[in-house]
């Protein structure tokens, strides 16, 4: 295998004209939205949740109607840069606040503005009787607005800003019940382990400025093709820390679970559908650099494929229904990494799977919401069941989305991961068998979650009458679950996707050593088979915790000792180091300048033995310094 | 005509002034000793002044007498509220001022 594949057609971007102009407003509006709502939110009290639904759904308007006015062009006039002032501009280091809306940053405009604002919407019933709803609408605000920033930036440090902005929503909306210790905790959780990730962003810009002495993605594209292997790599490697940080792969995934402590529409919004996707598309905009090494593709291979397993096995076993999802989550966002690691094959599915899991995990992940709402507030699996008969809607759309992530067709899961898993299978038969392995787990576990939820006898806790959810949140998740039924469809017709992406992200067609319809059968043998091994294994639910678990199951409960891993290798030794500069501090560094101070205590009680109060010592002294004055002077002259 | 012997006669009255103050205990005595000194002073700024034939050391004479009367005034007023307290004028009494 060569190491550097060719690197896709540089990016022709055109100066902005006509609507695109105002490619600013698609930040700008949720933004002011956010401002408003976080400054003035007292005097507008309960408009505050229209506001903000209304910017979202006007910048979604917007987005769309350039995506319009883009496909009306032709394939090489579709890359716009607006140049919206000059940021910095300090010696050599000049950035501009400039946009860029390609064929890439469309596709995510249009999915963060329209599952945003449908779970805007949801939120409204969800929050209804929360009494500081208006100041959670401000944060959902705030977050769009970060979020599209973060892929409309035409260079990585005005990415960065939104990359931060994006874990500052994060974190404000993780512990937006901050009276309750835990979710207080889990944001300040995610908030650290996000740094470490940003920590290798940070460090990949400075060594891209270093290296080619700008930031934006033009020139670092360019400059990449003449550098050396090993920048790339270093680069790479970098920049796949960030996304492992701010997508929850291994090794920084712990922080996901405990975000699930946030209100459901969050969950949905941005621990599913948008910012965990942060990391893929940081990679795949990447493309040139992890393009020039194959290492660092390798080093994101093996990233994806860990996350994929490991993440599949925690949602098998946890028995909170948020805590399963997002453990879906890690697992469909590690075959997103695996396919963006593939290279120029890969990059267009990792997006084409990223858009299909926002619409069917938004679904599944507000489905749990809903079911929450009509179980006040329970979590636990266990104490669910036999809801499909009571919740009718609810049911409906979640099992949309149930059928959509395990693949079948034909529906959207289906058409992304059956392209994921044919790259994977053109790349080596050994990640295509991880690859499939990962979708046998995902039918398995979600399966499982389907069944526990709504298909066994009910085992309701006392005092649960559970109800359908008001129209506000059903009407939202039956909008995103006819997306998540026909987008798959829709966006691979006559590979119509593919064509969209080339341009920006480059496309290499997959060559699996099989067939596609014998893979297509495999696949869905495979995806049949964790189906039935999950009808089997739960034909009885019990009300209660099972202690009697093997090895797998234990660790899976404990995230498959994710915390006591941190804890082990990273808390402890720098409780260790800290504790050892605490004694270096108050021996070596106190120690000397105690002694230096006590030096000039013993000095000054010497002399001050010449204070001693009598005017006429005082007067000799007067009369001895001038005489020695004199004396001195004297000498000097002879 | 020489300024030598004034000078001598200015060296002799300070060197006086200077061990009347740092030898009596008196604070009276050794304020007189203090204005015998400036006054030594002002004598070598007048010869000085008479031998290079300008005003300038004149001018200064008159500067140091002002302040040596504005000196006496606050002195003296010092001295009395001491003596009115401790019923004593000797300058080795008060040794408050130390460490």
């Amino acid at each position: 295998m060569i190491s550097n594949l060719p690197q896709a057609e540089a990016l022709v971007l055109q100066p902005a004209t006509g609507i695109f102009t105002f490619i600013w407003l698609l930040v700008a509006l949720p933004l002011i939205g956010a401002f408003l709502i976080l400054t003035f939110g007292k005097y507008l009290k309960n408009s505050a949740p229209y506001l903000a639904i209304g910017l979202s759904s006007a910048s979604f308007v917007l987005g769309f109607t350039m995506f319009l006015q883009m496909l009306a062009r032709p394939e090489s006039q579709r890359g716009f840069v607006s140049n919206v002032y000059q940021w910095i501009s300090s010696g050599d280091l000049n950035v501009s606040f400039g946009l860029q809306l390609d064929q890439l940053s469309i596709a995510f405009v249009l999915l963060i503005t329209f599952v945003g604002t449908m779970i805007h919407i949801y939120s409204l019933g969800y929050m209804e009787h929360d009494e500081n709803r208006g100041r959670f609408f401000g944060y959902l605000n705030l977050f769009v607005a970060a979020m599209l920033l973060l892929v409309l930036a035409d260079n990585y440090l005005l990415l960065y800003v939104g990359w931060e902005g994006v874990g500052l929503a994060s974190y404000l909306l993780i512990g937006f019940w901050q009276s309750k210790h835990s979710a207080a905790t889990a944001a300040k959780k995610a908030f650290v382990v996000n740094r470490v990730g940003d920590f290798g962003l940070s460090l990949a810009i400075m060594t891209m400025f270093l290296a080619f002495g700008s930031f934006s993605f033009s020139v670092v594209n360019a400059g990449i093709q003449n550098a050396q292997d090993w920048l790339a790599l270093t680069i790479g490697l970098l920049l796949l820390l960030a996304a492992a940080g701010k997508s929850a792969q291994f090794p920084l995934q712990s922080w996901l679970l405990d975000a699930m402590e946030g209100p459901t529409p969050v969950s949905a919004l941005i621990h599913a559908a948008t910012m965990v996707t942060a990391g893929v598309y940081l990679i795949v905009r990447s493309a040139s650099i992890f393009n020039a090494s194959e290492t660092a593709r390798n080093a994101v291979i093996i990233v994806g494929a860990i996350s994929l397993i490991l993440g599949a096995i925690i949602g098998a076993a946890k028995e909170d229904i948020k805590k399963a999802l997002a453990g879906s989550t890690m697992s469909q966002i590690g075959f997103m990494i695996l396919a963006a690691g593939l290279g120029p094959v890969g990059y267009v599915f990792a997006i084409l799977h990223l858009i299909t899991h926002g619409f069917f995990k938004a679904v599944m992940f507000l489905g749990a919401g809903s079911v929450m709402h009509a179980t006040n507030d329970n979590v636990n699996m266990r104490r669910y069941g036999g809801l499909s008969k009571v919740m009718v809607f609810t049911f409906g759309t979640f099992m949309v989305g149930y059928l959509a992530i395990i693949g079948i067709p034909p529906f959207a899961g289906f058409y992304s991961k059956e392209y994921i898993l044919e790259a994977a299978f053109s790349h080596s038969i050994w990640v295509g068998l991880i690859t499939l392995f990962g979708a046998g787990l995902t039918a398995f576990y979600m399966t499982r979650m389907v069944i526990w939820t709504f298909l066994s006898p009910a085992r309701w806790q006392e005092g649960v009458h559970p109800h359908e959810s008001p129209k506000s949140m059903t009407v939202p998740m039956m909008v995103l679950a006819v997306g998540a039924a026909v987008i798959g469809f829709a966006l691979t017709y006559n590979h119509v996707f593919e064509h969209w992406l080339e341009p920006v992200t480059g496309f290499t067609e997959p060559q699996a050593p099989i067939s596609v319809t014998a893979l297509t059968l495999i696949t869905l043998t495979t995806v049949a088979a964790g189906v039935l091994l999950a009808i089997y294994l739960y034909r009885n639910i019990s009300p209660e915790t099972p202690q009697d678990v093997n090895f797998l199951t234990r660790a899976a409960r404990q995230d498959m000792y994710g915390d006591a891993a941190n804890e082990a290798l990273l808390m402890r030794p720098g409780q260790k180091v800290t504790a050892g500069l605490v004694k270096f501090d108050e021996k070596a560094i106190d120690g000397t300048f105690l002694g230096l101070a006590n030096m000039v205590w013993g000095a000054s009680r010497l002399l001050r033995q010449t204070g001693t109060g009598y005017v006429r010592s005082y007067a000799a002294y007067i009369v001895g310094g001038t005489l020695l004055l004199m004396f001195l002077l004297l000498i000097v002259r002879l | 005509m020489s300024p030598e012997a004034y000078l001598i006669l200015s060296g002799i009255i300070f060197s006086i002034g200077a061990m009347g103050v740092l030898l009596r205990r008196n604070a009276i005595v050794a304020f007189m000793s203090i204005e015998l000194m400036l006054n030594a002073g002002n004598l070598a700024l007048v010869s000085s002044s008479r031998t290079w034939g300008n005003l300038t050391g004149q001018v200064s004479a008159f500067f140091v007498m002002i302040i040596a009367a504005c000196e006496v005034v606050i002195g003296l007023a010092i001295i009395v509220t001491i003596f009115r307290s401790r019923r004593s004028a000797s300058v080795d009494e008060p040794s408050l001022l130390r460490w």
